[in-house]
């Protein structure tokens, strides 16, 4: 099924210190999984191993599989770049380029895929595509403008719409609404529902009411002890994990009483 | 209020350092000008357009060295820029980790090595080769094209154009490199993310941030090869004619102000050399600019053509 993902036993390191260890996880397609935990504890990791983004940081390594779409993406016959089309991801730092021009950063990976759009075309997915993140009234006037002159949070959605333009099967999204405010945030939540009956999303939060609002399954993360490999503590239907979890780390994070 | 003091006392030695560069050029402009007044009243325009340089009846155009020098330094650039440009993308970009600081400091080392050594090297291995090999095989395949047309002789204004090129490339691509190194590994992933392949990367991220850096770079080069007399004037073949072929012997200016330096101190022939000391500064600044201008331009053109959605102004 396109857009389930399922990790096996993945780890990874930086300059052979172990960041995530052991973690077995499965992410179902069409739903809103979420990752919750502290800070540290290898959220960013886990979801850049998911669409072979850790392989590019100098030193790191990984080790495990990840399965998607019935094939593991470590495989040596599986191209990066391939995957990466596949599996979008929204950064925890919002990263547009800078000098490029708002309708340009969106619609930077439709100019990269092959084949030739309609100038026309392009221009119908970038203004739908800001639209689903919330920007849309905000840049309509200053689509030429350089993506570097909007507002961090601003930032942060325009990132958002360039991952949307793209179309990809399973879109990760690290911290989406950490620089918004709440009506945005609002916003970007009503798209993720919206979309997500066609893409599959894994979304970090430290928002643990965002994680109950939108996400269907959550996955708690934790690093036992300071410099200890973080692993995958618990994880289920998100309702579960908010009222009835089974560990007492995963109870303590949720209701606030951690550490 | 100590802090204060000290903070004025920076402003003041901030600002003496500035203004210590603007009245050295200022200093340096007025005294070119001073000495070269004679030359410059007597021949005014003419000095310029003309092709004589005759010291025993004291007439003298600067034209030929004029040229000689456009067109070696931007030959030199021609081939210089994509070549240096190809170094720092591989060495920033791909070259594997160890090879990495080896291979740059080379390339570092290669900007030290005193002009001189160039030019040895250029007379003895560089022209000859050139006037073996690639010289015929352009006349013969090129040679309708009058630039490529003429005896080849292997010393003239292609040697000194390709001693040149390589001279201003580890310059140029050790500070490209340093540009390229300098884009962040965020902005690289932007690109890696939405499925861009290497050079695709390179393209999209890494040359649109570091081009303020590359922009520099090449002036840095092409100021260098304006100025360079010592290779030059080994390679260049130093006769004062104006020859549409590069394989023809040319001569640089500021070659024949090394040449003929120290035979005069004083009169029309030294008023002359000092005024044409005043034109290299001229063309270093204008060349700088029309650089500046063209990069810019040349930018902003590339953008368009990659086909926008959006016009500049839709409302
Ligand atoms: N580029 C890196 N080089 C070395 N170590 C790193 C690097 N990035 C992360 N780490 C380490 O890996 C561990 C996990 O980091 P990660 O960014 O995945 O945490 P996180 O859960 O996303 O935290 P946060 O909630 O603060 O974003 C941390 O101990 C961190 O120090
Ligand atoms: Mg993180």
């Amino acid at each position: 099924m396109a857009g389930y993902i399922a990790t096996n036993n993945l780890g990874a390191s930086f300059g052979g210190v172990q960041a995530i260890e052991n973690i077995t996880f499965e992410i179902p397609a069409n739903k809103v999984t979420a990752i919750i935990g502290p800070s540290g504890c290898g959220k960013s990791t886990f979801l850049r191993c998911l669409t072979r983004m850790h392989e590019l940081v100098p030193g790191a390594r990984i080790s495990g599989e990840v399965v998607w779409d019935g094939k593991n993406i470590y495989a040596s016959e599986m191209d990066a770049t391939e995957v990466r089309r596949g599996i979008g991801m929204v950064f925890q730092k919002p990263n547009p380029f800078p000098l490029m021009s708002v309708a340009d950063n969106v619609s930077a990976g439709l100019r990269l895929a092959a084949g030739r759009m309609s100038k026309a075309r392009i221009a119908e997915i970038v203004e739908r595509s800001l639209k689903l993140a919330a920007l849309w009234d905000e840049v309509r006037n200053k689509l030429h403008k350089p993506g570097g002159s909007l507002s961090g949070g601003q930032q942060q959605r325009l990132c958002i719409a360039r991952a949307l333009a793209v179309q990809p099967d399973v879109i990760l999204m690290d911290e989406p609404c950490s620089a918004l405010d709440p009506a945005s945030t609002q916003k970007i939540e009503d798209t993720i529902d919206k979309l997500k009956k066609s893409y599959t999303f894994v979304i970090v939060t430290h928002n643990m009411q965002q994680a109950a609002r939108v996400s269907d399954f959550s996955g708690f993360m934790l690093s036992q002890e300071m410099g200890e490999p973080g692993r995958m503590i618990e994880y289920g239907p998100t309702n579960k994990i908010f009222t009835t979890p089974e560990r007492k780390e995963t109870e303590n994070y949720i209701t606030g009483r951690f550490g | 209020m100590r802090r204060r003091l000290g903070d004025s006392i920076f402003a003041f030695v901030v600002f003496l350092a500035a203004f210590a560069v603007i009245a050295l050029m200022a200093l340096m402009v007025y005294e070119l000008l001073r000495q070269s007044l004679p030359s410059i009243e007597q021949f005014g325009a003419r000095f310029l357009i003309s092709r004589e340089w005759d010291p025993v009846n004291n007439v003298y155009g600067a034209l030929p060295y004029i040229y000689g020098t456009i067109v070696s330094s931007l030959l030199a650039l021609l081939m210089a820029v994509p070549l240096s440009l190809g170094i720092a993308i591989f060495l920033s970009q791909f070259a594997p980790r160890w090879l990495r600081s080896p291979l740059g400091l080379l390339v570092d080392l290669l900007a030290a090595i005193p002009s001189v050594v160039y030019g040895l090297w250029g007379i003895f291995v560089l022209a000859p080769f050139l006037g073996k090999t690639i010289e015929p095989f352009l006349a013969d395949h090129l040679g309708s094209i009058p630039v490529f047309r003429g005896p080849v002789y292997g010393v003239g204004l292609f040697a000194a154009s390709v001693v040149l090129a390589i001279m201003i490339t580890p310059t140029i691509s050790a500070i490209s490199r340093e540009a390229m190194l300098n884009v962040s590994r965020d902005q690289k992933e932007a690109a890696q993310a939405l499925g861009a392949t290497p050079w695709e990367t390179v393209r999209m991220s890494v040359l649109p941030l570091a081009r303020p850096g590359i922009i520099g770079a090449v002036i840095l080069g092409l100021g260098r090869a304006l100025g360079e007399t010592m290779a030059v004037t080994m390679l260049i073949g130093n006769v004062r004619q104006l020859n549409a072929s590069i394989f023809a012997p040319a001569y640089s200016i500021a070659s024949v102000i090394a040449n003929e330096f120290a035979e005069v101190t004083e009169g029309p022939h030294m008023a002359a050399l000092v005024e044409m000391a005043l034109i290299l500064l001229f063309i270093t600044l204008l060349l700088n600019l029309l650089a500046r201008l063209l990069v810019q331009r040349t930018g902003n053109r590339a953008a368009r053509l990659k086909g926008r959605p959006f016009a500049k102004n839709r409302p």
